[in-house]
């Protein structure tokens, strides 16, 4: 598949409070942004398990997006340094499994940052789409 | 007590009063220049001089100082008294021909020219020492004082020149009868308005017209007394002696269930656009500043006037300043179409004026807004479309002289115009309030973008917050007028009411549980916890998650190296279900 | 020996052969399991060929204990073999439970592993760049050897396991609570790993030494610092998978004042031993502030080698992305 073709398949985890509710308002706002990046709502970005990154990577995504809201400003007083810490591990983690670091994201977007959700998703679509599909084993893993 | 008499009425008085004390309880008028009740007697200007009597021998002697004695007969009007007070008048009107008040006192006495020789025709200091005593003993400055003896006496700092001492008080000139004492500020411009100040007027004060309580407070800032330690005339005169200086800022703690904030807006700060010159031409004002001048209880008494205080006779009013403009704010402040509109038919009213109202578009959206509207078009309301560029005073023509001139595209002309007027409003906008980040760390709550308060939902729940029991009211929300800001409190009001009634809330059914079947003990979760929600039972080898504290982060869960902890409706399983979900697409 | 007592098969895979040890291990106890059953295929201990097993009717082994991981075409033909065979399967062990160690081979491909093994490590001496080949023909005469494939499987990525024992090695205990069960029929539902469905803190000595608040400033390797005896490892800041391991190991490397490697592999409600770890170690970090996070990261040398020692081929990723494998 040509890299021009290529639609990326993103998985993004948005922390209710904050990207959720930016996502929403681009939404509501009719921004118009890359479709690539599907969501999962989750409480807060310290909520989400390096286990769904994997399983997203494992499933077919050709990146992970994780958003929460901005350090210090954490619904849940300090959930986003718990997934920053996590990212930080993670990613270097998957860099063993030759995931790059570039398909794994982890992006500060608060309630009233529509027009910043909006450029993660173009930036992060884009950035996927010149890396090429990831390409893990088709079948996960299991033996034929 | 004493007894006298003063103009044959018997007085009495207590011990220690001073015979003008004793007349002016009495209604007895003794004129005096020098006197003034909250500083030392000094009987300099004479004029207060009276005849008076005492165990039979009678004596001219100056009221101010001469304090009343037992059996006294003091006459303020007697031949000799009013010779005396004639002969220093004639002289202190050969001093200062220019003083208002001596040339009062001449006429009242009928004296219509001095014989004396008049050295300076526009002399107006008589050399009372008001200045120097409120210097001295309430100032405690001493930075100006007597210099010269005769007819070269005169009031000066220290050789003539600025001195150190003095804090720029102004007491000097307040305390001066006659004007003689002037001053200007840095820029070398007269003091604005001479009746109208629409800065803070006097260090203690009455925050505004309207405050609740209608108490006063000392700006410690501008107090002679916070500066020196002197001063305190403010409780001198206090009869209910409730001036009190060592009062402090105290933290009072409440405990409340459920918090209204209302902290309100910030008025835009017109300086911040220096084309409109506001702060560089005195008659360019903000919408506040109107508000003071207009306001019948205001220092113009409700008066329209220029800084010259002459009346305008064509005044412009620039909508949408730091409004709508990518430069300063996006958005639209909701108010000032209609407060401008407002100011318009208050000046047809008061002023006579022409108005030129200079709009991008004009948003009357309430009730009974866009008939207001067509009343002023009626009124003769010039309205002219297009964003002003800039006010200056540079005049092209001679009838733009001594004018302002407003410098603005006309839209509908497709034209540039210049609109020569006497007086330009800024129709400011709202901002959030300066500290408005901090309070939403406080309250654990958002901002939008432009840092007004974020409501939990812009149409369905626009007075409640992300935070339980912390509802918003008001501008700190978004700009808003005061109909708005009425309903939305009572929006709020209400809220907080019932959940303060109910006196529970409703847990989020998103809590975290852990299996106590499966949870090891190992106690990674407990201190993740932001609310201190996890124990650990240490007799029974694991650890549990109290309900009612536990705000469903599901941090915990994401750690639980042992799956023994879940999230309710955000679940493991329920999650891993969601991403296969997205992948079948 | 009657026909009347099950009979039993152990194959090993991919293992060092600890495994085989582990039954050998029962001592005398082996001696009951002898007389209860019939053992029909051990090619360690006893004389059994291929063309033995194939002989036998479907279904006739009662259940095939197999050990160790599957790496080569011959190691799954004998395997999905004994499959036919066999009533039961028991998955013996952590490779053949979840690839264990051999499984870490995912982080290469056979090009890469043979590379190594035959050309680059320092004790090799072929300067032929010899290979073995699947196909050789010597004298003549064709010879063949089992492919070796570019990824290791656990066993039941390669042929439906009934139960698995896990552990590297599993305990003698566990192995004889399996036995029992097997031969009283008080088995477990399908798919049960055969120990307790807790992590090791449970029961773990050390973990009353926690402190109120489990965190890691620093993170140690073993031989950095003398290790405290009774202290909990995490509290001392070494890396401990016990919490992300489940239980029934009796604790024999803590007991030997050694942390949790991860060899039994995670609970049940864990889907990746080594992301659950992750997760829970780089909670308990305790900085927020974002150079000391890089720092204490930067200090732990091999994230996937360390959370997926035993488990990898088991793990969600399973390998390493074939094409970034140079």
């Amino acid at each position: 598949m040509s890299n021009a073709t290529f639609e990326p398949r993103l998985v993004g985890f948005l922390c209710n409070w904050c990207s959720y509710t930016g996502a929403d308002l681009a939404g509501t706002a009719r921004m118009t942004y890359a479709p690539n990046v599907r969501i999962i709502r989750v409480m807060c970005s310290g909520r989400v398990d390096p286990q769904f990154v994997l399983k997203a990577f494992k499933e077919g995504a050709d990146g992970v997006l994780i958003s929460g809201c901005h350090l210090g400003d954490c619904h849940y007083k300090e959930g986003n340094y718990k997934a920053l810490r996590r990212y930080k591990l993670l990613s270097k983690m998957l860099e063993q499994f030759g995931i790059e670091k570039e398909r794994f994201r982890l992006e500060w977007v608060s309630a009233a940052e529509g027009i910043k959700f909006q450029q993660v998703c173009n930036e992060f679509t884009e950035q996927v789409r010149k890396m090429g599909p990831l390409n893990l084993s088709p079948n996960g893993g299991q033996h034929e | 007590m004493i007894n006298l008499t003063i103009d044959g009425k018997k007085i009495e008085v207590e011990d220690g009063k001073t015979i003008l004390q004793a007349a002016a309880k009495n209604d007895i008028r003794i004129p005096t220049l020098c006197y003034h009740p909250v500083l030392e007697p000094y009987a300099a200007c004479r004029i207060c001089v009276v005849e008076v009597g005492l165990r039979g021998k009678t004596d001219l002697l100056t009221a101010c100082n001469t304090k009343a004695q037992e059996g006294m007969e003091v006459q303020t009007r007697s031949k000799r008294a009013l010779g005396a007070r004639r002969m220093n008048v004639e002289m202190l009107l050969a001093r200062a021909p220019a003083a208002e008040p001596i040339q009062k006192l001449a006429k009242e006495l009928g004296i219509e020219k001095t014989r004396f020789a008049v050295k300076d025709p526009n002399e107006k200091c008589i050399l009372c020492g008001l200045c120097v005593r409120a210097c001295e003993q309430i100032v405690g400055a001493s930075a100006i004082s007597f210099v010269e003896r005769g007819t070269e006496r005169k009031v000066t700092p220290p050789f003539g020149e600025p001195s150190e001492a003095c804090i720029g008080c102004t007491a000097c000139a307040y305390f001066c009868p006659t004007g003689a004492i002037t001053y200007e500020d840095k820029y070398g411009r007269k003091v604005i308005h001479e009746e109208l100040h629409l800065g803070p007027t006097t260090a203690i004060r009455v925050p505004i017209r309207q405050a609740v309580p209608m108490v006063p407070f000392i700006d410690t800032d501008a107090c002679i007394h916070f500066k020196t330690g002197e001063c305190k005339v403010c409780a001198k005169v206090c009869d209910r002696e409730a001036v009190n200086y060592d009062a402090q800022d105290e933290v009072i703690e409440v405990e409340a269930g459920t918090i209204i904030l209302a902290s309100g807006f910030k008025s835009f700060d017109a300086k911040r656009i220096p084309a409109y010159g506001y702060g560089r031409f005195p008659n360019v004002i903000s919408a506040l500043d109107f508000e003071r001048l207009v306001n019948a209880s205001g220092p113009t008494g409700g008066k329209i006037k220029l800084a010259d205080g002459s009346e305008p006779t064509a005044v412009g009013i620039v909508h949408c300043v730091g409004s709508r403009d990518e430069n300063y704010n996006e958005y639209c402040s909701r108010v000032c179409c209609m407060y401008a509109l407002k100011f318009a038919h208050l000046i047809h009213e008061k002023a006579h004026a022409d108005v030129y109202n200079f709009y991008i578009d004009l948003r009357c959206f309430g009730k009974g807004y866009e008939e207001f509207y067509h009343r002023l078009l009626k009124e003769g309301t010039k309205f002219i479309r297009g964003r002003v560029s800039d006010i200056s005073d540079m005049a092209l023509t001679k009838h733009e002289e001594g004018k302002l001139i407003i410098r603005v595209e006309d839209t509908l002309l497709g034209m540039v115009r210049r609109i020569p007027v006497d007086m330009v409003i800024l129709a400011t906008g709202l901002e959030p309030g300066l500290d408005q980040n901090q309070l939403a760390k406080i309250f654990n709550i958002s901002c939008s973008q432009d840092t007004f308060f974020l409501e939990r939902h812009p149409k369905l729940a626009p007075m409640s917050t992300f935070s339980d029991g912390i509802f918003l009211a008001g501008t700190c929300q978004a700009p808003r007028d005061i109909p708005d800001t009425v309903a939305q409190a009572g929006g709020a009001a209400a809220e907080a009411l019932a959940l303060a009634d109910k006196g529970t809330f409703a847990l989020e059914p998103v809590t975290a549980e852990i299996n106590k079947d499966l949870c090891s003990g190992c106690q990674v979760c407990v201190g993740l916890c932001p609310f201190t929600a996890i124990v650990y039972e240490k007799d029974e080898g694991h650890s549990e998650i109290n309900d009612a504290l536990c705000k469903g982060c599901g941090t915990c869960v994401a750690a639980c190296p042992s799956g023994a902890a879940q999230q309710k409706h955000f679940r493991d399983a329920q999650i891993f279900a969601e991403i296969e979900g997205i992948f079948l697409v | 020996m009657s026909n009347a007592k099950p009979k039993v098969a152990f194959y090993w895979c991919a293992s060092c052969g600890g495994c085989e040890e582990s039954i050998v291990d029962l001592a005398e106890d082996i001696l009951k399991v002898v007389a209860a059953v019939d053992i029909v295929f051990w090619p360690v201990a006893l004389d059994f060929k291929k063309k033995d097993v194939e002989a036998m009717p479907d279904g006739s082994i009662a259940v095939s204990f197999i050990n160790g991981a599957i790496r080569l075409s011959e190691q799954e033909e004998m395997v999905k073999m004994l499959r036919r065979k066999s009533g039961l399967v028991v998955a013996h062990g952590s490779c053949a439970h979840m690839g264990g160690i051999p499984g870490l081979g995912n982080f290469w491909n056979k090009e890469t592993i043979f590379r190594r093994a035959y050309h680059t490590t320092p004790s090799t001496d072929n300067p032929d760049k010899v290979v073995p080949l699947e196909k050789t023909v010597y004298d003549g005469k064709e010879l063949t050897l089992p492919s070796f494939f570019d990824t290791v499987y656990s066993l039941d990525q390669v042929i439906d396991v009934d139960y698995y024992l896990p552990g590297c090695a599993p305990p003698r205990d566990l192995i004889l609570n399996a036995v029992t069960a097997i031969l009283e029929g008080k088995l477990p539902p399908k798919g049960s790993v055969l120990s307790p469905n807790k992590s090791e803190c449970d029961t773990c000595d050390r973990n009353k030494t926690k402190p109120e608040k489990l965190s890691i400033k620093e993170i140690k390797r073993t031989w950095e610092i003398i290790l405290d005896p009774e202290k909990c490892f995490l509290a001392q800041g070494v890396i401990c998978m016990g919490p992300a391991t489940r239980d029934g190991c009796g604790h024999r490397c803590i007991n030997g004042n050694m942390p949790c490697r991860g060899c039994f592999g995670p609970t049940d409600q864990v889907y990746d031993q080594g992301a659950k770890f992750l997760s829970a170690l780089a909670s308990i970090l305790d900085t927020n502030d974002e150079k000391e996070m890089d720092r204490i990261v930067q200090s732990i040398v091999d994230p996937a080698g360390t959370f997926y020692r035993f488990s990898l081929p088991k793990s969600l990723l399973g390998r390493k992305r074939m094409e970034t494998i140079k």
